[in-house]
């Protein structure tokens, strides 16, 4: 077998290189990361947050349900729900674009399993600290803005680093509804071309980039916010 | 309701396009399950062996592997398996993508498994291995019979979790076409022009597998935990 690296020189059809169209791609990819990642964070805390509220069963069920749901349908049905049964039903959301339906759909499958490493943390907390926030005069909001939720965070970035990661390689999966994404250009240009290893080694060798500068990033995030002093085990993760 | 209607779905369609793609999506899972844990040992075997010629490329296997997203996985594997693998399995040549998404999971699965299992064997005191050298065991013996076991059972719920996620990815295979349970109902909804409530019903169907395997895995872990 002969290598042909010339090819990601060589003109699309459209006037760029394959080289200039997989460095778009790559910019899509860290995009419906990067603002999927802002959407399970956000929602991810508020739900995990409502899971392990005392004297709120309702809350706590409903937040379990939210759970529950995004977890146990795949991501890959969930964007097709998105893309097509939600703009349906819901008039309103024809005019989104699919970038944006797809960030919905990526950041809410996530921010399940954000909000369950987040109760994980919250709950991995002595019960001293809670009683220690109410001794204090503190009401839940406080004790949760003030004691609970900047300990529980710091707990959780191990597995919220394998979440975040996780995030990345499942952008991948925007490719289904022709979001002009790394995958999407693999497929396309492997099709034009031929030059499959070429194109696939190079869109792999991105994505364990991109994923590798993420966990660096959440490294330096991670030593930034240590306490001095202070050990806590990390929780463990799961899934891909 | 909200412009859907459901009215299409009867049992001839479900038998006549749902459960060809279900039975595969389970046969995926099943192999991918076995054969992970099998290759996942022995990878995390490789890794604890504390010599490096097995340590290193097990390392670099696992790692690039977990880099790597699935979906560019499964397409690496439909690329790279060669025609003439096909014909060796007979009527292989019509189930291409099916064939090339069983290689796939088992060698991306293996991976996975080989950190759960290589946890469950760190998770197993020193005690026990000592104890097992002081009996005369070989290393081989002492594993098979002592700390595999042990190791395996306390991974049991997250070899299960693990499984669960691994079912809801099988709908990957999407990207190579391979027929599986989501385009079971895909097929189905393009034909009666009824796409939308076809996803809709993969969406429940997943739904309640996945849920009922958890919660099942749930009750199982309590049930564990009081044994040990």
């Amino acid at each position: 077998m002969t290598w042909d690296w010339q090819v990601f020189l060589k003109d699309d059809g459209s006037g760029r290189t394959y080289l200039e169209w997989m460095l778009d791609a790559w910019g899509w990819t860290l995009s419906v990361a990067g603002a999927s990642w802002v959407v399970a964070m956000v929602v991810g805390a508020f739900v995990g947050t409502l899971r392990t509220l005392p004297y709120s069963p309702w809350l706590v069920r409903l937040a379990n349900a939210w759970v529950e749901l995004f977890r146990n349908v795949p991501l890959l049905v969930q964007i097709f729900i998105w893309y097509f049964v939600i703009p349906k039903i819901f008039p309103v959301m024809k005019d989104l674009s699919s970038f944006v339906l797809v960030v919905f759909a990526l950041g809410f499958f996530t921010s399940a399993r954000i909000a369950e490493q987040v109760r994980a943390g919250v709950q991995a907390l002595p019960r001293g600290q809670r009683y220690a926030g109410m001794a204090m005069g503190f009401t839940t909001a406080q004790t949760y803005r003030y004691v609970i939720l900047p300990m529980a965070f710091r707990i959780i970035i191990p597995p919220l680093t394998s979440e975040s990661m996780n995030l990345l390689k499942n952008s991948s999966v925007a490719f289904a509804v022709s979001i002009a994404e790394l995958t999407m250009f693999a497929m396309q240009a492997q099709e034009e071309t031929s030059r499959g290893i070429e194109i696939y080694l190079a869109v792999t060798a991105l994505y364990a980039i991109s994923a590798f500068a993420v966990n660096r990033i959440m490294a330096v995030v991670e030593k930034k916010l240590q306490i001095p002093g202070l050990v806590v085990a990390g929780a463990t993760g799961g899934g891909h | 309701m909200f412009g859907l209607d459901l009215s299409f779905v009867n049992w001839d369609i479900i038998s006549r396009f749902v459960i060809k793609g279900f039975i595969f999506s389970v046969q995926l899972t099943v192999v991918a399950t076995l054969g992970g844990i099998i290759f996942g040992t022995l990878l995390a075997l490789m890794r604890l062996s504390g010599k490096a010629i097995l340590t290193v490329p097990a390392t670099i296997y696992v790692n690039g592997m977990r880099s790597v997203p699935l979906v560019m996985v499964i397409l690496w594997f439909f690329l790279l398996v060669p025609a003439s693998f096909y014909s060796l399995i007979p009527g292989g040549s019509n189930y291409r993508a099916e064939i090339s998404a069983v290689i796939t999971f088992v060698a991306f699965e293996a991976a996975y498994f080989s950190e759960i299992m290589r946890a469950g064997i760190q998770s197993i005191s020193r005690g026990q291995v000592n104890a097992g050298r002081a009996l005369g065991m070989t290393y081989a013996q002492n594993m098979r019979l002592i700390i595999l076991p042990q190791a395996f059972r306390n991974m049991v719920p997250i070899l299960l979790t693990q499984t669960i996620i691994l079912f809801q990815d099988t709908s990957l295979v999407y990207a190579i076409g391979a027929y599986d349970l989501l385009k079971g109902f895909t097929t189905a909804g393009k034909l009666y022009g009824r796409t939308e409530e076809a996803y809709l019903l993969a969406a429940v169907v997943y739904f309640v597998i996945c849920f009922g395997l958890s919660f099942m895995v749930k009750r199982l872990n309590s049930r564990i935990a009081i044994i040990r």
